[in-house]
């Protein structure tokens, strides 16, 4: 739409035209307060408190519904609408508890905000209020009805938002309430059979939906809010922990999207936002355990666990050949500590035996890519998308970001979704045309577009760009056969769905027997070649290394926040003659069976940077802190040291020879960035003055591993930023070594061992089995 | 069954068929029914909205827009359907008129609706009763089925051509369930989609997007009944019956105090003072009027002395500081607390706020609740300013006319009636009718 | 809804909400009228007429359930047999609708939304019923007896109770 020019509190503002009048003043920078609008939700005008003054409109207008066009003046803020704000809010306070010192929502209350800006501070009203006891609508969501001020946000993100259409109002006039859409077995307490992402109580102005992992826990004011990265799935969504100190450490008491400034903008899932708790699990590890002679796992001290890790390696290593020892890194840990595990593995261990649990093949998408830079979209190009194509994946249960960008964008820009897929999904509500496929059939649907003959085909076609976002059902040659169709078309570009918070990045920072970081082969090292030591002969897979384990040829196994034992159904006695290492969080099946076992720090007491699975990098922030943990980083580190390792070969600290150790990295600092910091660590000039400080290895990650050239201002400002796969040379290309990919195809409930360990999921997926069982026997 | 009234007075026009066995629909015919929708058919649209224009017939619900001018804001192509509407909602207390017209004349409602349908170029219109005139339901649903018979309704109404030359209009008729704000057109509209009966944003306005998202006509039953017999006399005639600006005749609906409460259907401009006194036979048991709200129970009281020379047309009793409104005149005695009247009619707006804005859904509560304490003897002298400020604070901020319906009458009653209030204070008792008991609230 | 499709309703309700839904341009547009209709049948709107109902018009109970709790004539308890409905809005108040009322709860020993024992009436205080002219009104179901006064309830619970044994006998 044209721009047109308008005239607001005297200032004149630009705007296209047709532009809703709050949201224009809003993006010049004058507030205008509203309870019921919602940037992207559909328009109520229900709350009157975004009154203005139009000139030459008799009564006053609600700028949420008032549209800009040229020539209008219009009056924001005056004596008359502050007088109408003001009643209205008096008129909400005669029937609002003022049990603001208990509420939730204290200190952080829309209400609270605007009583305080308009003055509503006596109050008239004499009578009795309304009052309903409060429900519990599910383990995660709780519905005070007094406090609710009707503004429908909760109706309107969970139905158009969420596709869920879970919640409703019922009754009528002071007697109306939100409701949730199933019925509990008492016929009483209404009971919420949904998704439970908690959008709902994200977007409560109040305290009236308050959350069951939250509630009557702490004060706004008493936590520390650190934005950080989410730990499950692998759409990386920004979520902001607030910590409270205990005796212990300090102990995340909420996880929510405070500032929506993230890649996921307003969202946020159930495991986002009430997964968190696994930190705080009883069976977590918090001291090292050494096996006895008794052959049982016993606590020991940190010095001890290390020396006889260290000098098992040193043996193994020095007797047998780096040959003889095994790396398997994690899906979950940072990309400073896969690129220093890699490292670690092939300057120190001396080998190439280093793999990950692969679930995601992303090897071959690299491959399929190599040479074609700006193919691969980051989730915000998706957001953006006009047209997309999604070939298998189920992203309302194991991508919930990514489905609720595909609903935004459908619902908002009235982007063109097709999907092919070999079972029904949720998003087929989105969709212009489906193209159902055999569970094996994936591989032919580039010969279906091509034939150009279904409803769907043509469709496909006829789009002039596109972006195919494709599910774990390619993998191999199927990546390579689609991505080649999509180049050859030209203006499509391309998306792989993975598992785990950092599986992209394990892959990305050469977790891999035959490819470096970068996915540069190690037969051809290039820039790598300044590794002392580089063998450039490819390493066991995975699955050899554990035969090898088997057949008595391993003498040593490192394992950094992996479970392989688990997730390929190992026989504990494969593992028998292997002097087996474990740094890891939970005492996991493979865990169990270790010689040495290191309690690892999660994702959220440690610092560093994720990839998702759209190649968008993140920084990770330490929340919370657990007493007895370290990071990964940190084990490494020290192992090395233990081992007699100068550290500095493996972590560039101490830039200019300045070294000390000033203790864990940096990280702990809540709340807004320090833009100062954030500049000096942009341009490299923050002086990295530990060998714990894995931003010392983003520094060399940056400067070696291609593609990783980030954006680093952006990064450091708490920003997504782009990695670009489409950077490998064509001429080094080599196979990856091909090993068995396992998608781990976790639910909205679920998240591999960390699922296991948060009651919050295990209760909210309790319910909703319990919920489907109801609706089942109606 | 609601007695019929007359008076020398009355110029019937709308109700001339009251009681004569018109909603039979050959005496209907035999009374010249159908007439004018024929007329209509022949004469097309521009001419139907040139009569409605001239007639200078206003809304019969209470707002009191120009029919013809309504009806010409409707764009000629569209490409969705467009649609007649029916309100037969008939809800705003004091106001029983549109009950009458669907007993005794179901007719002139379809063949009204036939020449809005005619005038805007739809095809299918709807006319919506309130759930609790089921009795009249069935009348009308009778009505329409006959009118189908005879072939005024269908594919080719009157056989004025063939199968794809001919003109189409079918009526659908509706049932609500209980609820004064759906008688606001875009809750109606709602209300006929399935919904919750709250009114939407506006604009966009029915006549671009409405029922259904397409070009809505949306009148009140009473306005439509008037349509055949506007085209039946000629706009110009009908307009001269009445006032300047206020064609013809309406229904007024005297109620209350009055020796011979009714339906009368008097000349727009009628007095009130004679409409009370003669035409109502004045007030009943030889008492004294203390008030008269002259327009259903969301118009402002008006008093004794504001009403000598009150013409009963829209823009006079707006002059006076009321407004017309759905003609519904309910007339108050010297015996009446005028406190309890006020309680009665904001529990009335209490129980219809459909409780989607603040100001209203707040609004309404809270001055139920403050004139129930203060009617029971337990107000305080604050009382009577917060309540003139709350109905203040609702008048203009509400979403739609029914916070402005709830705090108008407050605010007329607590203006003209203050020392009436004041009276209340302390604990005395009420000077007038018995109290009630505080209400648990 | 198919025919071998358990229903609630008797087979002329079945058979006229089978027509109802395809009244309209769009489906819906039969809630309200259907809600209505199965209270008259069944008493009031139990968890399964909503489900039914949901069913018919394919949409959610908690979209059934918005709409119905929107609308005052709809309940979800049974009334009586007769639900007496006594408007006192203010033309009814001015002629002596408070007294009607009143005469009401105590020959039927119930007050507002009560239920007499033997479910034969059930008594609410309502809003404007639309016969002002002709007040003090009350409607019972959906009959209206109107220009009362306190001296006619007698006879019309007479009446209605009359009614009740006509037809029980006639069964």
């Amino acid at each position: 739409m044209a721009d047109v020019t308008f005239t607001v509190d005297g200032k004149k503002l630009t705007a296209p035209a047709g532009m809703l009048l709050i949201d224009a003043c809003r993006k010049a920078g004058i507030e205008i307060p509203a309870f019921c609008y919602y940037p992207g939700l559909s328009l109520q005008a229900a709350c009157r408190m975004c009154v203005v003054r139009q000139e030459k409109v008799p009564k006053l207008q609600t700028a949420c519904t008032t549209t800009v066009a040229e020539g209008q003046m219009f009056t924001t803020e005056s004596p008359e609408i502050a007088q109408a704000r003001k009643a209205t809010i008096e008129l909400l306070l005669g029937n609002h508890p003022l049990d603001c010192p208990v509420c939730d929502a204290g200190g952080e209350c829309e209400l609270q905000d605007m009583t305080f800006k308009y003055g509503a501070g006596e109050s008239l009203y004499a009578e009795a209020k309304q009052h309903r006891e409060e429900q519990q609508w599910s383990p995660a969501v709780y519905y005070d009805r007094p406090r609710c001020i009707l503004c429908y946000r909760c109706i309107r993100m969970c139905g158009e938002g969420m596709d869920v259409w879970a919640l409703g109002v019922q009754n009528r006039g002071v007697g109306s309430v939100i409701a949730p859409n199933s019925t509990a077995a008492d016929g009483q307490t209404g009971q919420l059979d949904c998704e439970q992402c908690g959008m709902c109580i994200d977007v409560c102005p109040v305290g009236a939906l308050t959350s069951g992992s939250y509630r009557y826990k702490t004060r706004p004011w008493e936590m520390k809010h650190v934005s950080t990265v989410c730990t499950h799935c692998a759409d990386g969504c920004k979520v902001t922990l607030g910590v409270r100190q205990v005796n212990d450490g300090s102990e995340i008491v909420r996880a929510d999207n405070r500032d929506k400034s993230g890649i996921n903008n307003d969202f946020l899932c159930a495991k986002g936002r009430f997964g968190f708790d696994f930190v705080e699990s009883a069976e977590r590890l918090a001291k090292p355990l050494v096996r006895n002679v008794a052959g049982k796992l016993e606590p020991a001290t940190w010095e001890h666990a290390l020396r006889v890790a260290a000098t098992k390696l040193k043996e193994v290593r020095d007797g047998r050949g780096g040959a003889a020892i095994g790396v398997i890194g994690s899906n979950q840990t940072t990309n400073e500590e896969n690129y220093l595990l890699q490292k670690f593995a092939r300057t120190v261990l001396e080998t190439n035996n280093i793999d990950h649990e692969r679930t995601t093949d992303y090897a071959a998408f690299a491959r399929a890519l190599a040479g074609h830079k700006e193919k691969a979209v980051s989730l915000r190009d998706i957001a953006a998308a006009p047209a997309i194509l999604l070939a298998g994946g189920d992203p309302t249960e194991e991508h919930p970001l990514l489905a609720w960008e595909l609903r935004t964008n459908v619902r908002l820009n009235r982007a063109r979704l097709y999907i092919a897929n070999s079972k029904s999904i949720k998003l087929e509500r989105q969709a212009r045309a489906v193209q159902g496929l055999p569970p094996n059939g994936y591989k032919d649907l580039t010969a279906i577009l091509d034939r150009n003959e279904s409803e769907f085909a043509k469709a496909v076609m006829a789009e002039e760009s596109l972006v195919i976002i494709f599910g774990q059902e390619f993998r191999g040659a199927a990546v390579e056969t689609l991505v080649a169709w999509g180049l050859a078309r030209g203006n499509v570009r391309f998306a792989y769905l993975g598992d785990h918070a950092n599986s992209r990045g394990a892959a990305d920072m050469g977790l891999f027997p035959a490819l470096l970081p970068g996915y540069v082969p190690v037969s051809e090292p290039g820039v790598f070649a300044e590794y002392a030591g580089l063998s450039q002969t490819a390493g066991k897979s995975l699955s050899e290394m554990l035969a090898a384990a088997d057949s008595g040829e391993l003498g040593g196994l490192l394992v950094v926040g992996a479970n392989p034992v688990a997730a390929l159904g190992v026989s504990p006695a494969a593992l028998k003659n292997t002097f087996v290492i474990v740094q890891d969080i939970f005492l996991t099946e493979t865990a169990a069976l270790a010689d040495v076992v290191f309690p690892a720090a999660s994702l959220y007491e440690k610092a560093g940077t994720v990839t998702n699975t759209f190649g968008d990098v993140q920084l990770v922030k330490k929340a919370a802190d657990h007493a007895g943990v370290k990071p990964d980083f940190e084990i490494l580190v020290r192992l090395a040291g233990s081992m007699g390792v100068d550290v500095k070969t493996l972590v560039p600290f101490g830039k200019g020879g300045v070294t000390a150790d000033l203790g864990q990295s940096r990280g702990a600092q809540s709340g807004e960035a320090d833009r100062h910091g954030v500049w000096l660590a942009s341009n490299y000039l923050e002086p990295k003055l530990s060998p714990f400080d894995p931003l010392a290895t983003l520094d060399e990650i940056a400067r070696l591993v291609p593609g990783y050239n980030l954006d680093r201002i952006n990064l450091f400002g708490g920003n997504d930023v782009r990695t670009e796969p489409g950077f490998v040379p064509v001429s080094s290309l080599a196979a990856a070594g091909s090993d068995t990919v396992v998608p781990a195809h976790d639910t909205l409930f679920t998240s591999a061992t960390l699922g296991r360990f948060s009651p919050a999921l295990n209760e909210l997926q309790q319910h909703q089995t319990h919920e489907l069982a109801e609706s089942a026997a109606d | 069954m609601p007695r019929l009234v007359s008076h020398p007075d009355e110029v019937k026009v709308v109700s001339k068929r009251f009681g004569m066995g018109a909603a039979n629909i050959d005496r209907y015919i035999e009374l010249g029914g159908y007439e004018s929708a024929k007329k209509c058919l022949a004469q097309g649209p521009e001419w139907i909205i040139e009569e409605m224009k001239s007639s200078s017939l206003r809304g019969r619900g209470g707002a009191g827009f120009p029919t013809g001018l309504k009806w010409s804001f409707v764009p000629k192509q569209s490409a969705k359907p467009k649609y007649v509407l029916v309100n037969g909602d008939e809800s705003e207390p004091g106001t029983c008129k549109d009950h009458l017209i669907f007993l005794h004349d179901p007719h002139a409602v379809i063949e009204g609706t036939i020449i809005a349908g005619l005038a805007i170029g739809a095809k299918t219109g709807f006319i919506y009763l309130r759930g609790e005139y089921r009795y009249l339901l069935d009348i009308m649903e009778k009505a329409v089925a006959d009118a189908y018979a005879k072939g005024f309704l269908g594919k080719n109404i009157f056989g004025a051509g063939n199968e794809t030359t001919g003109t189409e209009f079918q009526i659908i008729t509706q049932s609500g369930a209980g609820a004064y704000e759906v008688g606001e057109e875009s809750a109606l509209m709602e209300s006929l989609e399935g919904k919750r009966g709250v009114p939407r944003i506006k604009p966009p306005f029915p006549a671009v997007v409405g029922l259904y998202g397409g070009p809505t006509v949306i009148n009140n039953a009473e306005t439509i009944a008037t349509v055949p017999h506007v085209i039946e006399m000629g706009g110009a005639a009908f307009a001269a019956i009445g006032s300047p600006r206020n064609g013809g005749t309406r229904l007024f609906s005297i109620s209350g105090h009055v020796q011979r409460p009714g339906v009368y259907e008097l000349p727009m401009g009628y007095n009130l003072k004679k409409m009370i006194y003669e035409v109502g036979g004045g007030i009943r048991g030889g008492r004294t009027l203390k008030a008269v709200v002259p327009g259903g129970s969301s118009t402002p009281v008006l008093l004794p002395e504001e009403i000598e020379n009150l013409g009963m047309d829209f823009d006079q009793v707006g002059k006076a500081g009321s407004m017309l409104g759905s003609g519904g005149v309910v007339v108050i005695d010297d015996q009446t607390c005028i406190v309890e009247f006020a309680l009665r009619t904001i529990s009335f707006y209490q129980h219809e706020s459909c409780g989607w804005c603040i100001p209203c859904r707040e609004g309404t509560d809270w001055l139920k609740k403050s004139l129930t304490r203060f009617h029971a003897g337990y107000g305080v002298a604050k009382d009577i300013d917060n309540i003139q400020y709350l109905a203040e604070n609702m008048m203009g901020r509400t979403f739609c006319p029914l916070g402005d319906a709830a705090a108008m009458p407050t605010l007329g009653f607590v203006k003209k009636f203050r020392k009436e209030f004041e009276e209340h204070l302390n604990g005395k008792p009420c000077p007038f009718a018995k109290h009630v008991e505080l209400a648990v609230v | 809804m198919s025919p071998e499709t358990m229903t609630l309703f008797s087979p002329k309700m079945a058979a006229r909400f089978d027509a109802l839904v395809e009244k309209y341009p769009v489906r819906r547009s039969a809630l309200v009228p259907m809600l209505l209709y199965a209270q008259d049948e069944i008493g009031y709107l139990s968890d399964a007429v909503i489900a039914e109902v949901a069913e018919r018009i394919g949409i959610t109970e908690l979209d059934v359930r918005n709409v119905a709790t929107y609308y005052s004539m709809l309940r979800f308890k049974p009334a009586g047999k007769y639900n007496v409905q006594v408007c006192t809005n203010i033309s009814c108040m001015l002629r002596g609708a408070y007294d009607l009322y009143e005469r009401f709860q105590e020959e039927l020993g119930i007050g507002h939304k009560g239920v007499t024992r033997d479910g034969m009436f059930s008594l609410e205080e309502v809003e404007c019923i639309g016969a002002c002219c002709w007040a003090p009104a009350i409607q019972v179901n959906y009959d209206f007896h109107d220009e009362l006064t306190a001296e006619h309830v007698s006879g019309i619970l007479e009446t209605y109770r009359g009614r009740a044994k006509a037809e029980g006998t006639a069964r």
